[in-house]
């Protein structure tokens, strides 16, 4: 039953910083998803933890104790690398029972452990298949059943569905947060995908540059992000520039471009300050309608794109900004082309300082 | 102009069928997309059509002209690769002009569409930047470019952003299908990503197992699919077992987990047992007030960003998943409490039941 903590942890290769003070906690039987662009150090930190790498400086810790100097198998951590790395000349369940007959068990609770894992998996059936028989995904599920059959109850798991399609993704993501609930695992699980970061993460650590640029529930980062950087990442977001013109008690205002004003609850800047609003798509409100008031900017479709649940709509603002609203159910979405009335809540802007590298570069880290 | 026609196509590869008889017609300046799971045969179609793999059995035309006996480089095709295939020694200017310079173009012809490529591609300041020196989804543009400024006006996709970062490869989508638009292109784009597919296609093709299953617009698909497999393929949805009431003009009463629910299909019998189909979207839920027939417990909610899902079990072992829009959802809600469902009538699909099994029918490997 860990609980992990890693007190301002660095690894340099070479020249890179591939992380860089990063401290963290996670409780026992937390599922942290890490989430980071390619090269973020998301990998790095996960192979830190499993004792795969030195630190160069800092310390981690299990159950309050430093493993800095305990090798891997000393841990009692489980990596999953993203490739499965299976043994192609050994049936599944040999490939599962391995690491358990490594440890001296005798052949039988070596099987029956390596059944029961199978089992979870829901692979119980295919024990006797070699790998190369078997689809990515099924692959995936024996290299976890692997891990899991070390007995290990710190799961670290690197992008496990980065190499499967994304429908069977969408349903094996529901099976590893019901999975590491049901044997009470603490998982940290690395991805670059922010929509399964959000589903099975209670946690969500999103690194940059080797660094943790912010930490929280799915619901916390997404509500309040800390950086463009994050609210770039994580969601889908619109981003205008402005400048504070008036600071109330309650309520600021502030010119977009060309002279549009918008309200926003967030009163922390002052007048003159230039800024970043960052509005989520899905509470950018799109209607046919002609309608004025607070946050009512007038705009004309550019593109419709239906995805399915969602519909997106880019659209055009009077003052030459561009926007997108995302909605479900997709009868009613308006067309191409079409004037529309684009509203948001005051209370759904969330403002950052304008960004010293300007806008569409700091969009860009991503 | 290219229009593509297909006809009969089949590739054996010792005992597997790749491809087991595909008919396809891709119209001039459309967009398609092949989707399918992992081995379904996608890659290998469109690898026929480029001329990589040669075809056991079957024709292939490009604007009425047979092309299944010639070599790759006289079909005039522009190929897109998964892993970004790019020459390292080049620059991102000579890697899109190489084309261009290798059929003896003439210097300003070379030069202005390479300009206008690197353009619409986003890459007018990247032009002396080499390969290694670009991220996945500048390395996949310059990708992109190339095989569009060699001419050819069909351009063939395989799963081009499928080596990029989730975040990258939905701003590149959109890029793409602008490109073909703008340049009147044909193209024909290998996914197993159904939101891709859907998102950038006039015409989606779902196949399985070396055959298409069903082909039609992005919304036919995913809001009348015909088969049980695009249902599930192209999103998430509730199946829950039903048998047919009563059918009447325009439509038929399902019962499903003791309740009457209204479908617009009228293709079935009273009597029949049918698999129905409702999408997490089109449920609703609500504090329970007695009122309505269909109730259940919360077992979990689920912040996904955008949405907020109920998990929510009606019977024994059987629950159902509504999907809100986050901030829409109603108040105070919370694991345990009694609710009561409300499923839009106009979105219940129904299916007569698999031979084998939904499972089966459904299953992605």
């Amino acid at each position: 039953m860990p609980s992990i903590r890693l007190v301002d942890v660095s690894k340099r290769f070479g020249r890179i910083q591939a992380i860089d003070r990063v401290s963290l906690e996670v409780r026992d039987g937390q599922y942290v998803c890490i989430l980071g662009p390619t090269g973020s150090g998301k990998t790095t930190l996960l192979k830190l933890i499993a004792g795969l790498i030195q630190v160069d400086e800092g310390e981690i810790l299990f159950d309050g104790r430093s493993v800095n100097d305990l090798p891997p198998e000393r841990r009692n951590a489980v990596y999953v690398p993203q490739n499965y790395a299976l043994f192609p000349h050994l049936t599944v369940k040999e490939n599962v029972s391995f690491g358990a007959l490594a440890k001296g068990l005798p052949r039988s609770e070596a099987d029956t452990i390596s059944s029961k894992m199978l089992e979870l998996v829901r692979l119980a059936k295919r024990g006797d298949a070699f790998p190369h028989e078997l689809s990515g995904g099924m692959q995936q599920r024996v290299a976890l059943a692997r891990g899991l059959a070390s007995g290990a109850k710190l799961l670290l798991l690197d992008e496990p569905l980065g190499a499967l399609d994304a429908r069977l993704r969408i349903e094996l993501r529901y099976e590893l947060r019901k999975l590491a609930r049901d044997l009470k695992l603490t998982v940290m699980h690395v991805t670059h995908d922010q929509a399964e970061a959000m589903t099975i993460g209670d946690t969500i650590v999103i690194l940059r540059d080797g660094r943790v640029e912010q930490a929280g529930t799915p619901f916390h980062v997404y509500q309040r992000p800390e950086s463009i950087f994050a609210a770039n990442f994580v969601g889908d977001t619109n981003f205008l520039e402005g400048v504070v013109l008036e600071r109330g008690a309650r309520e600021s205002t502030l010119e977009l471009r060309r002279s549009l004003r918008i309200r926003v609850s967030d009163v922390s800047y002052l007048p003159g300050e230039r800024v970043v609003v960052a509005i989520r798509q899905q509470r950018t409100y799109i209607s046919r309608d002609q309608h004025d008031g607070a946050n009512a900017l007038q705009g004309q479709v550019q593109a419709v794109r239906f995805l399915g649940s969602f519909v997106k709509c880019e659209v055009r603002l009077e003052n030459g900004d561009e926007v997108s609203c995302k909605f479900m159910r997709a009868i009613e979405a308006p067309k191409e082309g079409e004037p529309v009335t684009i509203c948001f809540r005051p209370e759904d802007c969330v403002l950052f300082p304008y960004p010293h590298v300007g806008l569409s570069r700091e969009l860009e880290a991503v | 102009m290219p229009r593509v026609e297909i006809v009969g196509l089949t590739k054996t590869y010792g005992p597997i069928k790749a491809l087991d008889g595909v008919d396809l017609t891709v119209e001039d300046r459309e967009y398609v997309s092949i989707l399918g799971p992992s081995g379904c045969g996608k890659t290998t179609l469109i690898k026929c059509i480029a001329g990589i793999v040669e075809p056991t059995k079957g024709e292939i035309y490009i604007d009425g002209k047979a092309v299944h006996k010639l070599k790759p480089e006289d079909r005039d095709v522009g190929y897109v690769f998964q892993e970004i295939a790019l020459f390292p020694h080049m620059n991102v200017w000579n890697n899109v002009t190489y084309g261009p310079r290798v059929r003896g173009w003439s210097a300003d012809r070379t030069r202005s569409l390479a300009i206008e490529m690197l353009d619409m591609m986003g890459l007018e300041d990247r032009s002396s930047a080499y390969p290694i020196e670009l991220s996945g989804g500048a390395g996949q543009k310059t990708a992109v470019a190339r095989a569009v400024s060699s001419g050819s006006t069909l351009l063939i996709l395989d799963e081009p952003l499928g080596a990029l970062d989730a975040k990258v490869r939905s701003d590149l989508r959109y890029r793409l299908r602008e490109l073909v638009k703008d340049l009147n292109l044909t193209a024909i784009h290998v996914t197993h990503d159904q939101e891709e597919a859907m998102s950038i296609s006039d015409r989606v093709v779902v196949m399985r197992a070396g055959r298409i299953v069903e082909e039609g617009t992005p919304m036919q698909l995913y809001l009348n699919p015909k088969r049980i497999f695009t249902a599930n393929f192209l999103g998430e949805a509730n199946f829950l077992s039903g048998r047919v009431l009563e059918v009447r003009e325009g439509g038929a009463f399902v019962e499903v987990c003791g309740c009457r629910l209204w479908t617009r299909d009228e293709k079935h019998k009273p009597g029949e047992d049918v698999v129905v189909c409702i999408r997490p979207e089109f449920v609703s839920i609500r504090r329970a007030t007695g009122k309505c027939a269909l109730q259940g417990i919360i077992g979990d909610i689920m912040f996904e960003g955008g949405v907020v899902r109920y998990e929510v079990s009606i019977s024994d072992g059987v629950s159902i998943l509504s999907d809100c829009a986050a901030g829409l959802e109603p108040a105070d809600l919370r694991r345990g409490d009694m609710v009561e469902i409300d499923i839009a009538s106009e979105n219940v699909l129904i299916f007569p039941c698999p031979p084998e099994g939904l499972a089966k029918e459904v299953s992605l490997e």
